[in-house]
């Protein structure tokens, strides 16, 4: 590990974040977002380790993973949680671009205070790990299965655990 | 007034996000804390200064005033340095390698992948560590969620510079440890 006293810190965020129970939001749910974000900051590695693990924390149903990535709007998800990701998407934009209806109309579809902060934070947590990852242009895998395998591991363990030894035996970009 | 309702209305900017839910405060303190008070190479008051670009670039007013105020308590500079920072710091004494490691925080603000490899090799000419590089890109980082978690809650932020003195000479003597 290059840097554990910044590695305590970040993985006990997004382990708080993602993983631990939370009063009404699934661990399915807040990796959607995660997910959704890192897409948008086109984030390759984000994006497919937490649709990774998105998947294996929604009974292994990956079509629901990769709707949300083309399209929240038409994704079979509540309306609730397509209110909360219009908003991580204004904050991936930018803190500002949250209006006051954005919030409205959240809460409209059932949203709590508590859901509009976590959503707001996971949005921003992921606008800082995404750009931690690619502006040090970190190695990153290139097998679906490895990721697959990763994201299971994630699901069921959380993120204060170590990972098991990748063999790099392929260069990518 | 913010979008959500917090315990405590008159705490500005994140302070009052971080006691809303002290569970995810924590970490986030945790984060400041070793990131710009921790043993390093660089200053606090140069790295206060990344920061406070940074969130003057992602225009989130509380961070870039806070954060340059802190700077400021640092360098024993005086508050002109919130608006120099504003202006790319004109009238403030600082080292080429801190302005390559400035111009690779901005690459980063941008999107992380804006950091071209020449941007790294031009942050090197001027004696930059690889811990050097790897704490700039993750403090640009960190303060691009901090700046969206601040703005995009819509917090309260005081206006003058002025009314930030007391709150950087805090951050800078006594930490983010207790907030």
């Amino acid at each position: 590990m290059f840097r554990p006293e910044t590695a305590g810190p970040l993985n006990a965020l997004v382990q708080t974040l993602l993983h631990n129970p939370h009063p009404t939001l699934s661990a399915g749910e807040r990796e959607l977002i995660a997910t959704y974000v890192s897409g948008l900051n086109n984030c390759k590695y984000c994006t497919t380790i937490h649709g990774a693990i998105a998947k294996h924390q929604l009974d292994n149903d990956g079509e629901i993973v990769k709707q949300v990535r083309i399209d929240p709007e038409t994704a079979p998800i509540s309306d609730k949680l397509k209110a909360l990701l219009k908003i991580a998407a204004k904050v991936q934009s930018g803190g500002k671009n949250v209006s006051d209806a954005d919030v409205a109309f959240a809460r409209a579809r059932g949203a709590t205070d508590i859901e509009i902060h976590d959503a707001v934070l996971i949005a921003a947590a992921f606008c800082m790990f995404n750009r931690y990852v690619d502006g040090l242009d970190t190695w990153q895998p290139d097998n679906d299965e490895l990721y697959d395998k990763m994201g299971e591991q994630r699901a069921r363990e959380g993120y204060l655990t170590k990972p098991f030894k990748v063999e790099r035996t392929e260069e990518t970009i | 007034m913010a979008h959500i309702k917090l315990l405590n209305e008159e705490l500005p900017g994140i302070v009052g996000l971080l006691y809303y839910r002290p569970e995810t405060g924590k970490p986030l303190t945790d984060l400041a804390e070793t990131l710009l008070r921790g043993p390093s190479s660089l200053t606090s008051g140069e790295r206060e200064i990344i920061a406070a670009s940074v969130s003057y670039w992602n225009k989130c007013h509380f961070c870039h005033t806070s954060h340059a105020a802190a700077a400021a308590a640092h360098l024993n500079s005086g508050l002109a340095l919130i608006d120099d920072i504003k202006a790319g710091l004109p009238n403030t004494l600082v080292s080429d390698k801190l302005r390559a490691l400035l111009h690779i925080a901005h690459q980063v603000q941008g999107n992380g992948k804006n950091v071209t490899e020449a941007d790294i090799e031009a942050a090197r000419a001027e004696g930059a560590t690889d811990i050097e590089i790897h704490d700039t890109v993750l403090i640009a980082a960190a303060f691009c969620m901090y700046n969206r978690y601040v703005d995009g809650l819509g917090t309260w932020a005081p206006g003058p510079n002025e009314a930030y003195a007391e709150m950087g000479e805090r951050m800078a003597h006594v930490g983010y440890g207790r907030f």
